[in-house]
Formats: structure tokens, sequence, C-alpha cells
């Protein structure tokens, strides 16, 4: 139980950005009205996958050091991870953007996908993302796989700080703190919303650690019982 | 007070709009305590994942320890 304290603090900071994510006051604001709690939500997938692709990347840079087995599991499951708070990031993003930045009706196969330079870039990381997975399965031998897969992650990071931190800035965009909009800043994340958002971000990425570590053994256990863990 | 004048007229923009729309809020919705429900929901299904992460997490904890005595 000791060692599992930080589980249990994931699932109390998330209890609180359920109930205080519904309950607590929010800024009014025209267009946003009541979306603006998915602050709580859809912006903490994309912290914790940012958190765990950088996990990834540190397990990759230490694996091109020592050559460890173990460091290479923790690179690939955390990058598997990442994808998926990644693409529950997309998904949530899509219904968000078509109810606040189209006026399509709900029933309309349209505006489901804003051509908004975030999105696209969201998009390719993603495909970036999905391409180190193919990449990983297509090499049979183990070191060779490792390897090259690592180098590619550090290739991959790198791209993808690109297309979400970099790109948006420089180009108009509907994001907040992308196009010269402000984000994080008094004029769209008031102190009632720091009190909910900065706590959901931590239980967020708890959660996604939680995902991972479980991810980390039940292979660990596999290649201890098919006998190809070396180190 | 022609300064004051002026500095009035400049003024006069800001004190017209001041008065902000009325933005639509979910405020019926709270008023007759149906969001609880939408809480109600969201918490069950919360509750159901986290437990069944638990029992995954408890599941791997068993089996590590059958790999590690063999």
């Amino acid at each position: 139980m000791q060692k599992n304290w930080w589980k249990i603090l994931a699932v109390v900071l998330l209890l609180y950005t359920v109930i205080a994510g519904f309950m607590m006051d929010v800024p009014r604001k025209p267009i946003l009205h009541e979306t603006i709690r998915n602050q709580y939500f859809h912006v903490c997938m994309w912290f914790a996958m940012l958190a765990l692709m950088s996990v990834s990347l540190f397990y990759s840079l230490r694996y091109l050091r020592n050559n460890s087995t173990r460091d290479d599991v923790y690179a690939a499951e955390s990058a598997n991870v990442a994808i998926l708070f990644g693409t529950l990031g997309l998904i949530t993003g899509s219904v968000w953007a078509k109810f606040t930045w189209t006026e399509w009706p709900v029933w309309s196969i349209n505006g489901w996908w804003v051509n908004d330079v975030k999105l696209n870039g969201a998009a390719i990381c993603m495909l970036i993302y999905f391409a180190y997975m193919i990449l990983r399965n297509s090499i049979e031998e183990e070191q060779t796989r490792a390897r090259v897969s690592a180098v590619y992650n550090i290739f991959a990071y790198v791209l993808m700080i690109v297309f979400l931190l970099v790109v948006p800035r420089l180009t108009a965009s509907m994001h907040p703190g992308n196009g010269g909009n402000p984000a994080f800043s008094k004029y769209d994340l008031d102190n009632r919303m720091r009190m909910v958002f900065y706590p959901a971000v931590v239980g967020w990425i708890l959660l996604g650690v939680w995902i991972l570590q479980l991810r980390i053994r039940i292979r660990i256990i596999q290649l201890t019982k098919s006998g190809t863990l070396y180190s | 007070m022609k300064k004051f004048l002026l500095t009035l007229l400049f003024l006069l923009p800001a004190l017209l709009f001041a008065q902000q729309p009325e933005v639509e809020m979910a405020d019926t919705m709270r008023s007759n305590g149906k969001i609880y429900v939408v809480l109600a929901v969201v918490l069950v299904i919360f509750a159901g994942l986290i437990i069944y992460l638990i029992s995954i997490d408890r599941k791997v904890g068993r089996i590590e320890k059958e790999v590690e005595k063999k």
C-alpha cells in the first residue's frame, strides 16, 4: 500500500476534478458557455500525452546509453499510453470544436474537423507515433528493433514539439495561446479555474502513469517467461 | 473643467459599453438540480473504471508473484 500512494492520489485528484469541474463557478463567456469546463478534461489529455511522451523520450535516450531491454520496454509502453491519451484528446477536441467553433447542427456530417493548424498538427503528430509503433513491429531482431525505434523516438518527439507547440504559435489558430491568443493568462483562465485545472492535470498524468505501470509489468512478465529479458 | 469634460468624453464609450450582455449558462440545470444526475452518472463510470483498473493491478501482482516463485 505504501508504494501505491500515488494511485490513491490520482483517484482523489480525479474525483475532485469531476465534482469541482461540474459544480464550481466558471467564467461566463459567449460561444463557450458551459463548455469551458472541457478545459479540465480535454486539455488534460494533451498534458498527460506530453508528459508520457517525455517519459518515453527519457527511456529511449537511456536505452541508447546502456542497451537495457527494460528501458526499451519503458519507452515503447509510455509511447503506447501517450497515444491513447492523444487519441482521446483528438476525439474530445473534435466534439468540442464542432459545437463552439462551427455552427453546423448535431446531425450534420460537417464540422467534425475544423481546419485549424493545431488540429492538423495534432493529427500529424499522432501519425508520427503510429509510424513509431509500425516501425517497432516490423523489426524482428530485438536489439535492432530497440535501437532503431529509440532513435526514431527522438526524431518523433522533436517533431511533436514543433507541430504542437511551435507551428501553431506562428500562424493563426483558434486555440488559446496560439496565433497571438493568450492562454493560461487572466483572460481565459481565472483563479477559480486554476483551482480545478492544475489538480486535474496532475490527476490525469498520474492515471496515465498507473496504466503505464500496468502495461510495463505485463510486458516484463511476458519477457521473463519467454526468457528474453536480459537486463 | 475643460480637461474634465474631455476626459469624460473619452470615457463615454467605456461607460456605455460597460454593461456586458448576459451570457447563457446552465443556470436552469443547476436551479432544478438536474446537473447532479449528470455528475452521478459520470462518477459511476469513473468508479467503475477505477475499480476495473485496481482489479487488473492486483491480477498482475498475483502473476508477478507466480513468475518469481518459478
